[in-house]
C-alpha cells in the first residue's frame, strides 16, 4: 500500500488498520495521537474506547484477536514501559498477534525529564522480547510500514509494535 | 440478593468451578485467572473453550471483555482471584463503560495471595469490599453470593440475562490441587480455534 499525498499520518494509520481488519482499538488518551483516536472514534468500522491501563488494553486485544476481532492498543512511551510482564506472559508466551501504535516521547524537543528516561527502555524492552518494532518517521511510508509489520504480526502469530516518531507526528510534512 | 461479604459462607472454589463448568453447556468461553483460578477450571476437565492464564496477573476480565465483545452472541466467564482484581480494578469501569451483556465475572475472594504464601491483601486487611466496587464502577448487576444455592442462582440468572454481571464468592485456603500443563501456545491455539466454532 502507498500512502496518497492528501492523507495526514493518521489517515495513513487508520487506512492500515482497515486494510488488515484491524477493528478492536483499546487505547490510553495521547495528546499526540488525539487526531487518530478522534478518527477511529469517529469511524463505526471501529470498536475504540479508553482504558484506564495499557496493560488492560493488551488483555483485551488479545481476548479479541483469539475470538476473531483483530485490534490494536494505542498508547504513549511511558504506558509501553508498564507492558513487559503482560507482553512476556500473554502475548508472547501465547503467540497471540497483539499489535501496539506507541506515540513516541522523549525524543527530540521533550521538555519532561521523566519521559525521557522511560523513553530509553522502549526498544531494549521491544528487542529482548524479540518484538518487531518499527519507527515512522515519514509520511511516506507510514501507510506502508504500518500495513505491512500487522500484516506480518497477524501471518506469524505473534506480537508488532509501531512506534511513532516525532519526526513523522511533529514535523511540518 | 446479598450486598455485603460478611453475610457470606466461606464455600470451596474447586466445588464452585466445577458447578460453573457443569452449566456451561453452550460453548461458553471461561478464562481462568493465573494460579489457583485456572488450576481449579482445568481440574474442573478440560473445554477447548477454557483460556488458562500463565501470568499477566489482573487480565483475566480484560481478556473477557476481548472476547465478549468480539463474540457477543457468545458468553463469556472470567474467573479471577481477589488479589488479582485488586491489581487492575480500573477494568471495572471499562467494563462497566462497555456494559457487554455477555460477560460475567465471578471473584474468587479468600482475602489472600495465596499462592505466594498466603499473605493477607491489603483490600481484605482494610476491609475493602471488591463488590461493592464493581456496583460503584457502574456495573449494577454485581452481588455476593451468600451460599451455594445463591451462588447457582446467580450463576443461571447470569447465564440467562443481559449482563455484564458479577458475582462475588468468599473461598477458603485450599489451594488448587491440579495443575493446568504449561503449554501456552497448545491453548491458545486450541481456544483460538473453538472461538471459530459457532455458539
Amino acid at each position: 500500500m502507498t500512502t496518497p499525498a492528501a492523507l495526514p499520518w493518521h489517515g495513513a494509520l487508520l487506512a492500515a488498520f482497515k486494510a488488515q481488519q484491524v477493528r478492536l482499538v483499546p487505547y490510553v488518551p495521547d495528546n499526540v495521537l488525539k487526531p487518530l483516536i478522534a478518527a477511529v472514534e469517529a469511524d463505526p468500522f471501529f470498536t475504540a474506547f479508553p482504558v484506564a491501563r495499557e496493560e488492560e488494553a493488551i488483555g483485551i486485544v488479545a481476548g479479541g484477536v483469539m475470538a476473531g476481532m483483530r485490534g490494536v492498543a494505542l498508547m504513549q512511551t511511558s504506558g509501553f514501559a508498564t507492558l513487559p510482564n503482560a507482553l512476556a506472559s500473554l502475548a508472547c508466551a501465547f503467540q497471540i498477534p497483539v499489535a501496539m501504535v506507541v506515540s513516541e516521547r522523549g525524543t527530540l524537543g521533550e521538555f519532561n525529564p521523566g519521559q525521557a528516561i522511560v523513553c530509553r527502555t522502549m526498544r531494549p524492552i521491544l528487542d529482548s522480547l524479540g518484538i518487531e518494532h518499527h519507527t515512522i518517521t515519514r509520511l511516506d511510508e507510514a501507510g506502508f510500514i504500518a500495513e505491512r509489520a500487522l500484516k506480518q504480526a497477524f501471518a506469524t502469530r505473534w506480537p508488532a509494535c509501531l512506534i511513532l516518531s516525532p519526526l513523522l507526528t511533529a514535523r511540518p510534512q | 440478593m446479598t450486598e455485603t461479604r460478611p453475610n457470606t459462607e466461606v464455600m470451596n472454589r474447586a466445588a464452585l468451578t466445577r458447578r460453573i463448568v457443569a452449566r456451561c453447556t453452550r460453548g461458553e468461553a471461561i478464562v481462568g485467572g493465573i494460579g489457583n483460578s485456572n488450576w481449579d477450571l482445568w481440574g474442573a476437565g478440560h473445554r477447548e473453550e477454557n483460556f488458562y492464564m500463565l501470568g499477566s496477573m489482573g487480565l483475566a476480565a480484560p481478556i473477557a471483555l476481548g472476547v465478549a465483545i468480539a463474540q457477543p452472541g457468545r458468553r463469556v466467564l472470567a474467573l479471577e482471584g481477589d488479589g488479582s482484581l485488586l491489581m487492575q480494578l480500573g477494568c471495572l469501569s471499562t467494563i462497566a463503560e462497555r456494559a457487554p451483556r455477555n460477560l460475567i465475572l465471578v471473584v474468587w475472594d479468600n482475602g489472600s495471595y495465596q499462592i505466594t504464601g498466603g499473605q493477607g491483601t491489603p483490600a481484605a486487611r482494610a476491609g475493602t469490599d471488591l463488590i461493592a466496587i464493581a456496583r460503584a464502577s457502574g456495573i449494577a448487576k454485581a452481588q455476593w453470593a451468600a451460599d451455594e444455592a445463591e451462588f447457582d442462582a446467580l450463576l443461571a440468572e447470569a447465564l440467562a440475562t443481559d449482563g455484564p454481571h458479577v458475582i462475588g464468592a468468599r473461598i477458603d485456603q485450599e489451594p488448587g490441587r491440579n495443575q493446568t500443563p504449561r503449554e501456552p501456545v497448545r491453548f491458545a491455539m486450541s481456544f483460538t480455534a473453538a472461538m471459530a466454532r459457532p455458539v
